[in-house]
């Protein structure tokens, strides 16, 4: 009895998040058809025959309508296919899986990093509000977010390193022997990537943990003559969970964002620069392919964060 | 019954404010007149060193091939100030337009709540990066995808300010007596969101700043021989390793535009911001 | 007797937007002997809370105790440390909030918010605590005492909620408890049940307490001493019998006039009918809700239900009802804001659409609405002058000389100066403000005034003005006023007929006059009996009364 609403709340917003992924289908679906220019031509040259251009577009289905063409990629996206590149003819999904572990690498260890970390500083700068640490903190973050990724990244390449010579500039697996040369390696990326992640986190975090402690029930638990610590932990954290985990979702999918342009800065060979790549040479099947997956990460994200709210929620928990 | 003849306080502003409206102000005043006092031409090579360091005649010095730093940024400021308060003023008009409308509820609010639930599931960057490179990097382009991209946000903020001013008493006072929607939207909701609004606005500026210049990082923004802020960083990136003011100053530049707004903002009242 | 609170001198600050500090709390002195209730009142604004939470060394954020000397339990809290006071609060000086419902933790079950304070003051163990919590609530007169700890706050009535805070509050045997307004949030009923408790734990257990109100009856039945606030300043200190009876500070009179029972209005001749003329407003067989209606023009969740009800020219008809009546929804339905699924609303024998956007404008310049909190219903962007220009020219086409010269006479009808026109709402008392609502309300020139709750969220002091004003009002333009409250005896002050609300339905309909003696609907006594007087003594007599109609259930 407790649990039947609840789980039709919770499948009510997973079914929400597949439809959005569908809609998301059809958006770059469409945005794909504005790449100017003919495929077939752009693949056999100027000085391929007629017949030649016309077989290759059978062969890949570009004379038929696009609403067929978006059935045929769709039911292939369905199947774990998202069909193969105009440019090597290798299948889409074997270049994107041999890439997709080293960017979840990166995406995982940034947030292993940033979120204890956000988490930790936010709620202390919500507690100590007012004070000199809060003021700093909120200084450097608000610098933090205020500028783009690119150049915290070309900074810290500058600073750590061309001047101190701590990490490599580039990111290459192929030289990696020790695990701390591992380390070093995704040292750079890690930190330009969580400088922002972190910044972002951290500010919401604050204030989700600010709101609940200007509740009355924190006022009436301070009254009872609660500890700080306690009062943090018993009172307010279990109520700032959904908050919380909106914050998590919403500054790990600026990840997102941010991958693409650290990717190609220190050259990493994540799913990012195979997009950013596909895109110049207008590898349409794996813009495709790479697009799906960012967006249902987002979609993934937001979505679990979403029903940790709702499972926190003891309203809906115990009717 | 005592009247309250209290005169209205003063406010006053933090020290935090003031810095940053100054230099919002600073680089408005760049992008509306810079150029004006540029010393060289954009797009000419005047010094046979590149990379040099600040002169008498090269205030800023210069960049990569040699072209003069100072008349560069100035007419760069402009591209990207210029650039990210159009498609802002696009993405806030449209996405207020709209919020406002969908507040009313209905089939409306339902049709445009899933069409920009899929606009931001798609990562700005990435939608950027492939809009602007099906249709080239031009300038309507561009400011037409950063106004795309940023118009499901101000959407969002929009309706749900629009939605609780919606519920007060006095909107419903106004609707007893039979007023039109017009009037209840002009004179009732909107005086009453239009602080929230402006933070909206300024927080989305600094957005669209910040995606224009990742984009020009990518290659992707305003083309050569001119450049904004960010393909100013692009191009002179080589100057890197050794510090070169021509990557530092737009660098720089960019820096102190969006925090000049986030402190500005910061300052604002918090009341219904999203 | 040595006292067991002994305030100083207190002075209490705060910083307001401008970063300059101002004085809430001026030099008050005041003593609790042991064993003793006592009461500090005063309206909104007077410093009452400030003061109380003083007592457990605490000020609300931007608030600082500036100077004075405070002293509980032979300890002085102005300067001790942080970790000092935690260990006074909660264990020597324990509080209950006004609403229970916002101070109760959502995320935790009851009784582990109840047992918290023994268990972090280290007095007893878990077990002890928990069986001691079960035997308090008993003691409130909680149902279900032994399972009432397993649920969570959302899971329990509003009333309940308050008796359970006051369990958690004696859970140490303070030396002192402070009562924050704990029954303001609730219904009369329920206000008498939970009274009743207080004051029977208080009795039983000797507890000492300071009792925070702005509503004197309700002070009258618990304290042994009362203290008059205003501004953040005592003005009067007395036994609470030297305050009812013979209050010697102006505004001590003030607070006691409003509390007594009023004497009804002198009544008004309504004008003659004439031979075949219909009433102002007629409600026939009115059904509203919400949900699907189904055949028979039933809603599904209906909230007002088979309403027949009529409103002569110049009439007063008082709508009562606790919250959840449905009073609120039958304004709605004749101001034009939720269409009834079925019945008729006639105006003038005329039959009114059910939505506003099919009414015609001389139909809502007829009915206008005023709502109980003026502080949402003016907008905060727009001067007085132009809350009432707009009905002025919406309705009546003035603009230019004319209209400042209307504006200028309904700021005069409403006894406001005009210099107030140029100021937005923010910059006016509660009072004027209402005033204001009310002026814009007759800028239309109507027939029939809607007024829902209009005094509820008011002082006592200026909720009586306001009452007067409207009586005049009445009387100067011939007006017909639906009255809706809770309040029985504003009712018994302005109506000319009555009808009691319950669960939607009118469950008694008389004349006001009529209300004074029996007979009555079960219900109308219940309400009768619950309506806060002076006397000492009628805290038990309306028990009684509950008691008798719970035991008839």
């Amino acid at each position: 009895m407790t649990a039947s609403p609840l789980l039709r709340l919770i499948a009510r917003r997973v079914l929400v998040a597949l439809g959005t992924l569908w809609l998301v289908s059809l958006a770059v679906f469409a945005t794909s058809l504005l790449i100017e220019g003919d495929v077939a031509e752009a693949i056999l040259g100027q000085s391929a025959t007629p017949q030649a251009l016309a077989g290759l577009r059978a062969a890949m289905h570009l004379d038929q309508p696009a609403w067929a063409r978006y059935l045929v990629w769709l039911g292939g996206m369905m199947r774990g296919d998202p069909g193969h590149s105009l440019i090597t003819g290798t299948p889409v999904a074997a270049l994107i899986g041999a890439r997709l572990g080293n960017s979840l690498a990166l995406a995982g260890i940034t947030a292993l990093i940033s979120v204890p970390v956000a988490l930790t500083l936010g709620i202390v700068a919500a507690v100590k509000r007012g004070t000199m640490f809060d003021r700093a903190i909120g200084l450097v973050t608000i610098a933090v977010v205020s500028v783009p990724e690119f150049l915290i990244a070309t900074l810290a390449v500058m600073l750590f390193a061309v001047t101190l010579h701590w990490a490599p500039a580039l990111s290459s697996m192929r030289d990696v022997e020790s695990p701390l040369a591992l380390a070093r390696m995704y040292a750079l990326p890690v930190f330009s990537l969580a400088c922002v992640v972190i910044a972002q986190m951290l500010r919401m975090t604050r204030a989700a943990v600010i709101d609940v402690l200007d509740s009355s029930y924190a006022e009436a638990a301070r009254l009872k003559g609660v500890s700080p610590a306690r009062l943090v932990l018993r009172h307010a954290l279990p109520n700032a969970i959904g908050p919380i985990a909106n914050a998590v979702a919403l500054s790990l999918s600026t990840l997102l964002g941010g991958v693409i342009v650290v990717e190609i800065i220190f050259n990493y060979p994540g799913v990012a620069r195979l997009m950013v790549d596909a895109v110049a040479t207008r590898d349409i099947p794996l813009v495709l392919g790479v697009a799906m997956i960012f967006s249902a990460s987002y979609l993934l994200l937001v979505t679990t964060a979403d029903v940790v709210a709702i499972l926190s929620n003891p309203r809906l928990g115990h009717r | 019954m005592s009247i309250s003849l209290a005169p209205r306080r003063p406010r006053r502003f933090a020290i935090s404010c003031i810095v940053g409206a100054v230099l919002v102000l600073f680089w408005i005043g760049v992008a509306a007149i810079g150029p004006l006092f540029a010393p060289h031409d954009v797009g000419a090579v005047v010094d046979l060193d590149v990379f040099s360091p600040a002169s008498r005649a090269f205030p800023l010095g210069t960049d990569y091939l040699g072209r003069d730093m100072l008349s560069r940024v100035l007419s760069a400021a402009r591209y990207t100030v210029a650039i990210a308060f159009v498609a802002t003023t696009l993405a806030a008009g449209a996405g207020v337009l709209l919020g406002l409308a969908a507040a009313a509820g209905g089939w409306l609010d339902l049709l445009l709540s899933r069409v920009f639930d899929t606009i931001i599931a798609i990562p700005s960057l990435m939608l950027g990066l492939v809009v602007i490179a099906s249709l080239g990097a031009s300038i309507p382009v561009l400011i037409g995808t950063l106004a795309l991209i940023y118009t499901p946000g101000a959407f969002r903020t929009a309706r749900a300010l629009a939605l609780n001013v919606n519920a007060l008493d006095f909107v419903t006072v106004a609707r007893a007596r039979g007023e039109r929607l017009p009037y209840i939207v002009v004179r009732e909701i909107l005086p009453n969101v239009c602080g929230p609004l402006l933070a909206d606005f300024g927080l989305r500026f600094v957005f669209v700043v910040l995606l224009l210049s990742g984009l020009s990082f990518l290659g992707l923004g305003v083309q050569p021989p001119y450049a904004d802020l960010g393909a100013l960083v692009r191009e002179n990136i080589a100057g890197l390793g050794f510090g070169a003011w021509a990557v530092l100053f737009p660098a720089l530049a960019i820096a102190s535009l969006t925090i000049g707004v986030n402190l500005v903002i910061d300052a604002l009242p918090k009341r219904g911001r999203a | 007797m040595i006292a067991l609170v002994q305030i100083e001198g207190l002075r209490i600050v705060a910083r307001g937007e401008d970063g300059a500090e101002f004085p809430i709390v001026h030099d008050v002195s005041l003593s609790v002997a042991a064993g003793e209730v006592l009461a500090l009142i005063g309206e909104s604004g007077s410093g009452k809370t400030t003061i109380a939470l003083a007592m457990l060394g605490y000020a609300r954020a931007g608030c600082r105790i500036a100077a004075g000397a405070i002293t509980v339990a032979g300890q002085r809290l102005d300067g001790l440390g942080e970790p000092a006071l935690r260990a006074l609060r909660g264990r020597t000086v324990a509080y209950v909030a006004q609403s229970a419902a916002a101070a109760f933790n959502p995320a935790l079950p009851i009784m582990a918010q109840v047992i918290e304070p023994a268990l972090i003051h280290g007095v007893m163990t878990r077990p002890a605590a928990e069986a001691k919590a079960r035997a308090l609530f008993a003691k409130l007169a909680l149902p279900d005492p032994d399972h009432v700890g397993d649920r969570y706050p959302h899971q329990v009535s509003g009333g309940q909620l308050q008796r359970l805070m006051a369990a958690m509050a004696l859970m140490t045997d303070p030396a002192l408890v402070i009562f924050d307004e704990p029954t303001t949030a609730l219904d009369v009923t329920t206000q008498i049940e939970v009274l009743m408790a207080f004051k029977a734990v208080v009795r039983d257990l000797g507890t000492t307490a300071v009792y925070v109100s702005h509503d004197l009856p309700v002070v009258a039945q618990i304290a042994d001493r009362i203290v008059v606030l205003r501004h953040g300043a005592v003005q009067e200190e007395g036994t609470t019998q030297a305050i009812l009876h013979a209050p010697a500070h102006e505004y001590s009179q003030a607070l006691v006039a409003a509390a007594a029972p009023r004497a009804p209005a002198p009544p008004v001749d309504l004008p003659a009918l004439d031979v075949g003329e219909p009433p102002l407003l007629e409600l026939r067989q009115v059904v509203a809700g919400y949900g699907r209606v189904d055949g028979d023009g039933l809603p599904a969740t209906r909230i007002v239900d088979a309403i027949d009800l009529k409103i002569l020219r110049g009439q007063v008809v008082g709508v009562i009802g606790e919250s959840g009546c449905g009073k609120s929804t039958l304004a709605r339905v004749v101001a034009g804001l939720h269409p009834p699924a079925s019945g008729y609303v006639n105006l003038c024998g005329v039959p009114l659409s059910g939505a506003v956007a099919t009414r015609t404008r001389d139909q809502l310049r007829r009915i206008q609405l005023v709502f109980q909190s003026a502080d949402t219903a003016l907008n905060p962007a727009n001067s007085v002058a132009q809350a009432l220009g707009r009905p002025l020219t919406f309705f009546h086409g003035l603009r230019g000389r004319a209209l400042r010269a209307e504006v200028a006479r309904l700021l005069d009808l409403v006894r406001l100066p005009a210099a107030l026109a140029e100021r937005l709402p923010g910059e006016l008392s509660g009072g004027q403000k209402q005033r204001v609502n009310l002026a814009r309300a007759l800028a239309a020139r109507p027939e029939l005034l809607l007024c829902d709750e209009v005094t509820s969220a008011l002082d006592p002091v200026v909720a009586e003005q306001v009452l007067d004003l409207l009586i005049e009002l009445r009387r100067e333009l011939g007006l017909a006023y639906m009255f809706i409250t809770h309040d029985l005896n504003i009712v018994r002050a302005i109506a000319d007929e009555v009808i009691v609300l319950k669960g939607g339905q009118i469950v008694e309909q008389a004349p006001g006059a009529a209300l004074s003696a029996p007979p009555h609907h079960p219900y109308t006594e219940l309400l009768m009996a619950s309506v806060p007087s002076l006397r000492c003594g009628w805290l038990e007599d309306a028990a009684a009364v509950i008691g008798t109609r719970a035991a008839r259930r």
